[in-house]
């Protein structure tokens, strides 16, 4: 089991984020209020308890296969921070 | 057999090469090693959904030229937007379930898959990871001989969302298209069942011609709506344990599927021989150099951290459902096949061509259902002139059987004059640009005049006159020049304008010649 410190390392290089000494060790605080949280659960058997997936015992309501109207395409850019003609911009993904 | 046989040659040319034996002999050493190992592979096929709407947005899935125009809060992955699930999505994905002689879950969930990638704007894709909707199933492919198959096991088939495009070599920076970002998906993972490449392209084929009959997924590798993964080991014959398993991706045609596994396979068991020990990673085929090559690790070294998709409840499948979806099944590939072999008493060969596509095979069954006589060797006429004629000009057109401007009527009419010999085949073939236009058959015959001459009577008197007039070939051919033959029947052919009946012309030249 990852200790908390190791947990937030590995979450910040799955987000691709970096972070400094300090700003970890204010999140290590924080997840571990969150896992201990979770971890009380533990303490109760559950054996003969089915996991719950949702909460909602009904189906998800459908729909029907019919378009509706998009946003144009300069609202669907409106927040971009970079945009190349009607593309969004994003710093480069590859490394040659 | 083909990897036998090179061996055997291989070897054969070693021995009479023996000065220069010592490359040959390595030579074929490396085949002889690769053929002490069994190779075992396993698929995973994307198939793009042929839905009006996404997944989970009713943004159209049409294709843009603009990129970005069919995006939505949702598919943007706006905070605060939700997901509806398109209806559509769980039918396609159950009759591809029913297709492949899955179980159905009557309840399954969506989950998420969790990952950091600019084309995916939520930072997850909504797929299904626990108990899929559909889940050990099987497909039969051919394999080797005629009409003989191999089952091969089908895991799961899941339904999940596609991510955006990425494009990174127009502009300095990566540019993205969200237009393709949640159009659905199924994913259909085999299990490990292959042992050849051609087995794994075989079943490729297999999977695509049931999308496409099913009419789910245009089956377009090259475009992309269908994409296809490969897991990959090796073992030496007769070993239980598997390999280490290794995954390629980037295998965008049916071309590069049977030539990137053979690298592959190759490439492992060079490996396993020299001593290596593999390890578990990704590989890209690179279609340029034909190779292989690994993906640096850390950016596959992926932790999903799946968990239930709280923004959508379970998806019901019910037995009525169920029930419904089977009634709308079409007849599948394979099964069509064999039933034009058995019913039409067609060559294998040919039920294969004809069931390529529904609509093909759909034309050649109303072709036989207008066929005044109903014989196997009408229904071989019928393929043989679909085989020929019509494939040659949709090709040249560029077209499909669905745009081919002939009806099955005309083309039974025709194939019944020719069997009746009522005109010949050349005659058939010269007024086929007419049948095109719209004419009928029997009609373009009666106003051309083109009925085939039949009456010996008439055909003897041009015989005669032919062998008279070319007495000295006649000399010649009574010496021993028994290729004029073809001459003469020509020569009375083209007397009769291309009329006259060959068989009844060959029969009464060889008469006249004994």
């Amino acid at each position: 089991m990852e200790n908390t410190q190791q947990i937030v390392e590995r979450v910040a290089e799955l987000s691709r984020l970096s972070f400094s000494e300090h700003e970890k060790n204010i999140f290590e605080v924080q997840f571990g209020k969150i896992l201990h949280y979770i971890q009380t659960i533990e303490n109760y058997d559950l054996a003969a308890v089915e996991p719950l997936t949702h909460i909602v015992t009904n189906q998800s309501s459908q729909r029907d296969d019919v378009p509706a109207e998009c946003l144009t395409v300069d609202e669907a850019l409106a927040n971009a921070p970079k945009r190349n003609e009607t593309f969004f911009k994003v710093p480069k993904v590859l490394q040659k | 057999m083909k990897g036998l046989y090179a061996t055997a040659v291989l070897r054969k040319f070693a021995l009479l090469c023996h000065a220069k034996g010592r490359i040959f002999y390595e030579f074929t050493s490396k085949f002889t090693m690769i053929e002490n190992y069994e190779a075992i592979i396993g698929l995973e096929v994307h198939a793009q959904l042929l839905t009006a709407t996404k997944a989970f947005c009713r943004c159209s899935t049409s294709y843009s030229l603009s990129p970005n125009a069919h995006t939505c809060p949702v598919c943007l992955g706006l905070p605060g937007a939700l997901p509806v699930l398109n209806s559509k999505v769980v039918d396609y994905a159950v009759k591809m379930g029913l297709a492949t002689h899955c179980s159905i879950r009557e309840y399954s969930v969506f989950s998420r898959k969790n990952y950091f990638y600019a084309d995916l704007p939520k930072g997850y894709q909504i797929s299904q990871y626990e108990d899929p909707i559909c889940h050990h199933g099987y497909i039969d492919i051919e394999v080797g001989e005629e009409s003989a198959t191999k089952r091969i096991g089908i895991t799961r088939i899941h339904m999940e969302e596609d991510s955006g495009k990425s494009i990174h070599d127009v502009d300095i920076d990566t540019l993205v298209d969200l237009n393709r970002s949640g159009v659905p998906l199924i994913e259909i993972v085999s299990g490990p069942d292959m042992r050849t490449a051609r087995e794994a392209y075989q079943y490729l084929n297999q999977i695509r011609q049931i999308v496409m009959y099913l009419g789910i997924c245009d089956g377009n590798l090259e475009e992309g709506s269908l994409r296809c993964d490969a897991n990959i080991s090796v073992r030496k014959k007769g070993a239980t344990e598997f390999g280490t398993k290794i995954e390629i991706k980037n295998l965008n045609s049916f071309r590069n599927v049977e030539k990137a596994i053979e690298y592959e396979i190759k490439r492992q068991v060079e490996a396993v021989e020299s001593g290596q020990i593999l390890m578990q990673e990704t590989r890209m085929w690179d279609a340029g150099t034909h190779q292989t090559k690994s993906m640096r690790s850390k950016e596959f070294a992926h932790d999903y951290r799946y968990f239930p998709e709280p923004d959508l409840a379970g998806v019901s499948v019910s037995e009525a459902m169920i029930a419904q979806i089977r009634q709308s099944m079409p007849e599948l590939p394979l099964a069509r096949k064999q039933r034009f072999v058995s019913e039409y008493g067609l060559p294998w060969y040919d039920a294969g061509i004809l069931t390529e596509t529904q609509s093909l095979g759909t034309y050649f069954e109303q072709c036989c259902q207008s066929l005044g006589e109903q014989t196997k060797e009408r229904y071989k006429l019928v393929s043989n002139w679909i085989m020929t004629e019509v494939l040659r000009y949709l090709s040249e057109k560029g077209i499909g059987i669905e745009q081919f401007p002939v009806s099955p009527s005309h083309i039974a009419e025709l194939v019944e004059l020719f069997a009746a010999e009522l005109i010949s085949s050349k005659i058939a073939k010269d007024i086929f640009p007419d049948v095109i236009g719209g004419e009928s058959p029997k009609s373009v015959v009666e106003r051309k005049g083109l009925l085939q001459i039949s009456d010996e009577s008439i055909i003897l008197a041009v015989v005669e006159k032919i062998l008279a007039e070319q007495f000295e070939n006649v000399a010649k051919y009574r010496e021993g020049k028994k290729n004029l033959f073809g001459h003469f029947v020509s020569s009375t052919l083209k007397e009769l304008g291309g009329k006259a009946n060959p068989r009844i012309v060959t029969k009464l030249l060889q008469e006249r010649l004994q």
